[in-house]
């Protein structure tokens, strides 16, 4: 049987939910699923794993145990245990993290890999993803012994398919890596990332200053949102960059983006126009956005953010 | 360093007949390998004996954005000719080629992607050929002899900080630098700047056993149809809150 394997990411020691949904893009293969899972996590996303259809999670270690982050260690290791178990297609996350695993055992394998797909075919290892930042959509083979895809966080739903997977432990013989990472500095992790978020707020030209970005914070919190912004908002200085939503920013697909005065230029949409729902609050009806979106609401964002917020608060208490 | 000739930014992109793009727009330097070739000048200010070259693998136009790196501040260019598209294994390769030809680099700079195909990857690919530590995504860069320390962004605004000695290749990221813009004189001096030409052919590489083809591509039609919502701020804010529950199902409560 053709084998399928997953490479799982964890947050606060869950499953992430965009990995679910790259594991249902192998629903329909047929193929015998493994998820690969490092750092001692496979006990945790165990049964996770199998309520979505993976029949074996793989816990990768090496000769000295748990393997500590390092992305060149991790890639070797990934390695070593896709061809110990004969497995020649590999699918993760088109998030940071998975960028960087993917592309490392795609470069050391010389394997072909597509990025930031938001479909795939396993059988006829083919891929769907956009090209010329969102402006034109392409379809990809890869051809050679190896298949890799990056699936674009939240471009697939979570498919349920219960069942029960083996848990097994693939120890990888690992040499000095030529990276040492000396540290992970921990951002401000009480906020969602932007690349995974079912619901982005948005800030640009039209919050007017650094501090007004408060309150897309505050109603951010009580719907789980995370806060992005428009590169107006970024070069003013107000928010940081990696904030930014846009060509020279981030690609997002929440659920639902809700873009507060933001005027919707070509390379701002070139970031976010696969939304599910994307809503604008913006003064001037004229602007871009405002035809371009699925609910616009034609109001001054100081009136209707704070409204929105108090909503928000009484629903979740 | 390692530089990419991408449509702007700005342009209207339109798929051709032959699943090319109509060519008869503004092409740029792609803005992440601007704080590439900001960081490598940098650098050669610091330690006087660089030697900075910008890489290109492209159509003869790409000149331009060669001539862009060197007004920036790059010695010498090299382009490395081909008419045809390339995949990130067989770019990584002509590039390992002719940056081999030209001689050991300590390091290799280059954006952390490109805008136009967003493949993430070449630079991996890159680093692979020449068997050298690569990390991408970098916000900070420092260099003791032959000791390189980088802090690259991961998720969520985490920051890894990462050692690794020379020779590497270091992806950018927008946050590493501020890319100086050219001034004339400069842009004029870099007209006279050496650029070598090398067509890929010559470079004797061998075909990939593996590669990622293009089967098709088609201009995506933005098609969102308006509902206006509209009311007292509070009645806007219940109708938002309709829709963020009932609508897109993203609300617990």
């Amino acid at each position: 049987m053709k084998r399928v394997a997953v490479l799982i990411e964890m947050k606060d020691g869950k499953v992430k939910p965009a990995c679910l949904g790259a594991i249902s893009a192998a629903h329909d293969s047929d193929a015998e699923l493994f998820a690969l899972v490092f750092k001692g996590t496979a006990a945790a996303s165990l049964e996770t794993l199998q309520a979505h259809g993976i029949d074996r999670v793989i816990e990768i270690t090496s000769q000295d145990g748990p393997i500590q982050w390092n992305a060149d260690h991790w890639a070797r290791a990934g390695i070593q245990a896709l061809q110990y178990y004969n497995i020649k297609t590999l699918l993760g996350l088109a998030s940071v993290q998975g960028k960087n695993l993917l592309s490392r055992i795609a470069a050391l394998l010389e394997a072909p890999l597509v990025m930031d797909c938001t479909a795939v075919n396993l059988s006829e290892h083919t891929a769907v993803k956009s090209q010329f930042s969102g402006r034109a959509v392409a379809e990809f083979k890869t051809r050679g012994e190896y298949h890799l895809y990056g699936m674009r966080p939240n471009a697939l739903s979570a498919v349920p398919s219960p069942g029960k997977a083996i848990l097994e432990m693939f120890q990888a013989v690992l040499e000095k890596s030529k990276l040492r990472v000396l540290e992970v500095q921990q951002g401000l992790s009480d906020r969602v990332d932007l690349t995974e978020a079912d619901i982005i707020i948005s800030g640009g030209r039209g919050m007017e200053n650094s501090d007004n970005f408060d309150i897309l914070f505050e109603c951010a919190r009580p719907m789980s949102a995370a806060v992005g912004a428009s590169r107006v908002a970024v070069d003013a200085g107000w928010v940081s960059h990696t904030m930014q939503v846009g060509q020279t920013g981030k690609t997002v697909s929440p659920k639902v983006y809700i873009a507060c005065g933001i005027s919707g230029s070509v390379q701002h949409f070139a970031g976010m126009k696969t939304a599910g729902i994307i809503m604008a609050i913006n003064l001037d009806p004229d602007a871009a956005i405002m035809h371009k979106c699925d609910y616009a609401v034609c109001a001054n964002l100081f009136d209707i953010i704070p409204a929105l917020t108090r909503k928000l608060k009484e629903i979740t208490g | 360093m390692c530089v990419k000739h991408v449509p702007d930014t700005a342009a209207t992109i339109r798929i051709g007949t032959d699943d090319c793009i109509d060519e008869n727009i503004t092409f740029i330097m792609n803005p992440y390998d601007e704080n590439a070739v900001e960081e490598a000048v940098r650098l050669k200010k610091q330690t006087i004996d660089a030697d900075v070259i910008a890489v290109t693998l492209g159509k003869g136009t790409a000149e331009a954005t060669l001539r862009s790196a060197m007004a920036m501040g790059a010695d010498r260019a090299i382009l490395v000719k081909s008419k045809s598209s390339h995949d990130s294994i067989s770019t990584a390769r002509a590039l390992c080629a002719a940056i081999q030809r030209d001689g050991d680099p300590d390091i290799v700079f280059t954006g952390k992607e490109s805008v136009d195909n967003e493949g993430f990857q070449t630079m991996f690919h890159l680093a692979a050929c020449l068997d050298v530590p690569v990390v991408s995504n970098a916000v900070k860069f420092a260099m003791t002899d032959t000791t390189i320390r980088v802090t690259c962004e991961m998720e969520a605004g985490d920051l890894e900080h990462i050692e690794m000695e020379t020779p590497c290749v270091i992806g950018a990221g927008k946050d590493l630098n501020q890319p100086s813009y050219p001034k004339l004189p400069d842009i004029l001096k870099a007209r006279k700047k050496p650029l070598t030409e090398i067509e890929l052919s010559d470079l004797g590489i061998a075909t990939p056993a593996s590669r990622v083809e293009m089967i098709k591509i088609e201009s995506i039609k933005e098609e969102r149809y308006p509902e206006i919502i509209d009311g007292t701020a509070d009645e806007i804010a219940d109708t938002i809150v309709h829709v963020l529950r009932e609508k897109a199902k993203v609300l617990d409560g």
